[in-house]
């Protein structure tokens, strides 16, 4: 089992959505976040004082997948999110140990 | 009479307005950790000042007492309630139209803006029951005698000939000030001007700034004490010398920094509203427009003083209030009218002499060093007996949940609450 995480432009998360739902992918978890990477951030001026902004806002999906599912995931969300330009974000793959369905206590693949 | 009455009344009712409207305007440039502890000093001086302005400030102000003060004559509202009492100095040209207990009651709305407005300066920082008692002692010791020195017609000022028409120098000079020699004593704030504070929610900031624009039509216009044509020009020049002071400050913003901001038009509008209010029942014709625009463009470039010259006037109050109360104080010498209002007089652009611009210099000058001196003053004693300052930890934290136990904004569905009281 694997956890696909992505970080994306916030205004690409229902391109990301939709392209989940084509897979047929059952659940994704979204939640606003801030950072950096190689995209700068901007500057804002109060009253004449500068200040910079270095995290950006980005939204992060979460979406458990089975071995047999996780790279057409993966690439779906990356083909969904790319806009060409600086700021698209990333998507990793890490290794998940247990997976639980609280209601029904499945467990493992059977839980995603 | 009822309806010059009618329009004070209603007048009345907006000045109140524009002390909330100030709270937004402040609050919403503080970080979101000190949202309460800025509405509350607002608000707190609602209730402090309406107290002390009908039992001693009234008096102080607008008793016989000679130039420099009032007396308690009127203390306690003695007197005030009977239909026909002339108050002292108010014969003649100058006689009220309307009863004493509604000029009282306009009158306090004044004094319940003016120690308010010092908040910006210190916001923060401030202990909240030292900033309680400053006030206090600042509206019995500093605003009263300045408002009867300006206002009442037996003040010396007003003897000499200084035309203030709804607070420039009473008002904001005064608060303006105030609030330098306040942050003078208590200093900077943690980590200015290294670290970032920007404002938390300019959208509440903007409310306020509308709040403050539509309560101040009663603030000037309300000064006629009557409803006439004297209150319609006095409402045209407000308004438009806040339409002016929008522009103007957003005209150098977008010169000096390249984007006009949202920010940056509110303050604009406030600076022109400071700078008209002397000058609002004088003034005709385009003056207004002048005023507002040189009001915005100016205060804009005496906000940046404060990085200059190191004192952390958080919220502008110095660059704003003390700026545009002194720019149309000034402005007023060159522009009055005496076709706009006869009991006023020519400034030195209508054929007036110089003697208007000595007058205006000396009313002003006066306002600064009495109210620099005594708050200074006030503000060391209240210092040293109760800290105006609250501890560096609790600055950090915040002045919501140190000074009042509170949190402003307690957003979503679940926490970390439990009761336990």
């Amino acid at each position: 089992m694997k956890l696909v995480t992505a970080i994306v432009k916030p205004f690409k998360v229902d391109d990301v959505k939709e392209a989940l739902k084509a897979l047929d992918v059952q659940g994704m978890t979204v939640s606003e976040v801030q950072g950096f990477g190689r995209q700068r951030g901007h500057t804002e001026v109060y009253r004449g004082a500068e200040y910079t902004v270095d995290f950006v806002p980005k939204v992060r999906v979460e979406v458990l997948a089975t071995e047999a599912d996780v790279d057409r995931i993966a690439d779906a969300i990356v083909a969904a999110a790319r806009t060409d330009k600086i700021g698209d974000g990333k998507v990793w793959v890490t290794d998940v140990g247990r997976v639980i369905r609280i209601r029904t206590g499945e467990m493992g693949d059977d839980a995603i | 009479m009822e309806g010059n009455t009618a329009w004070v009344l209603v007048s009345a009712a907006l000045v109140l307005f524009m002390t909330p409207g100030l709270a937004f305007f402040y609050a919403g440039m503080v970080r979101s950790k000190n949202v309460l502890g800025m509405l509350m000093q607002n608000f707190f001086s609602m209730g402090l000042v309406s107290v002390l302005w009908v039992t001693v400030g009234f008096s102080l102000a607008f008793g016989d007492g000679g130039g420099l003060i009032g007396n308690f004559d009127f203390a306690f509202l003695k007197d005030i309630g009977t239909g026909d009492l002339a108050l002292p100095g108010y014969v003649g040209d100058f006689a009220l139209t309307i009863p004493a207990v509604v000029f009282l009651a306009y009158q306090m709305m004044f004094a319940v803006i003016t120690p308010a407005l010092i908040t910006g300066a210190t916001a923060d920082r401030l202990r909240f029951s030292a900033y309680a008692v400053f006030i206090g002692l600042w509206l019995v010791i500093v605003y009263s005698p300045v408002a009867h020195w300006v206002f009442s017609p037996t003040g010396w000022l007003f003897e000499r000939g200084a035309l203030d028409f709804a607070g420039g120098t009473v008002v904001h000079i005064n608060a303006g000030i105030a609030a330098l020699v306040l942050v003078l004593v208590v200093g900077r704030r943690r980590g200015w001007p290294r670290e970032a504070m920007p404002p938390h929610s300019l959208p509440l900031t903007l409310l306020g700034t509308g709040i403050l624009w539509f309560g101040w039509i009663g603030f000037n216009a309300g000064s006629a004490l009557g409803a006439n044509s004297l209150a319609g020009q006095a409402l045209l020049n407000t308004h438009l010398a806040a339409a002016a002071g929008m522009l103007g400050w957003l005209f150098v913003e977008r010169l000096k920094d390249g984007k006009p901001t949202t920010l940056g038009a509110a303050s604009g509008a406030v600076a022109g509203l400071v700078a008209i209010t002397p000058c609002a029942g004088f003034v005709g014709g385009m003056a207004p427009l002048v005023i507002g625009f040189l009001a915005g463009s100016f205060c804009f470039l005496a906000i940046q003083l404060k990085f200059r010259f190191g004192y952390d006037d958080s919220l502008d109050v110095v660059g704003v209030h003390l700026v545009g109360g002194v720019i149309g104080s000034l402005l007023l010498a060159f522009f009055a009218d005496t076709e706009v209002n006869a009991l006023g007089a020519d400034g030195i652009l209508l054929g007036g002499g110089a003697e208007i611009l000595l007058d205006q210099l000396v009313a002003v000058g006066a306002t600064i060093a009495y109210s620099g001196i005594v708050s200074f003053i006030l503000a060391k004693l209240v210092d040293g007996a109760l800290g105006l300052r609250v501890p560096g930890d609790d600055e950090s934290a915040g002045l919501d949940t140190t000074q009042h136990a509170e949190t402003a904004y307690n957003l979503g569905e679940f926490g970390s609450m439990g009761r336990i009281g």
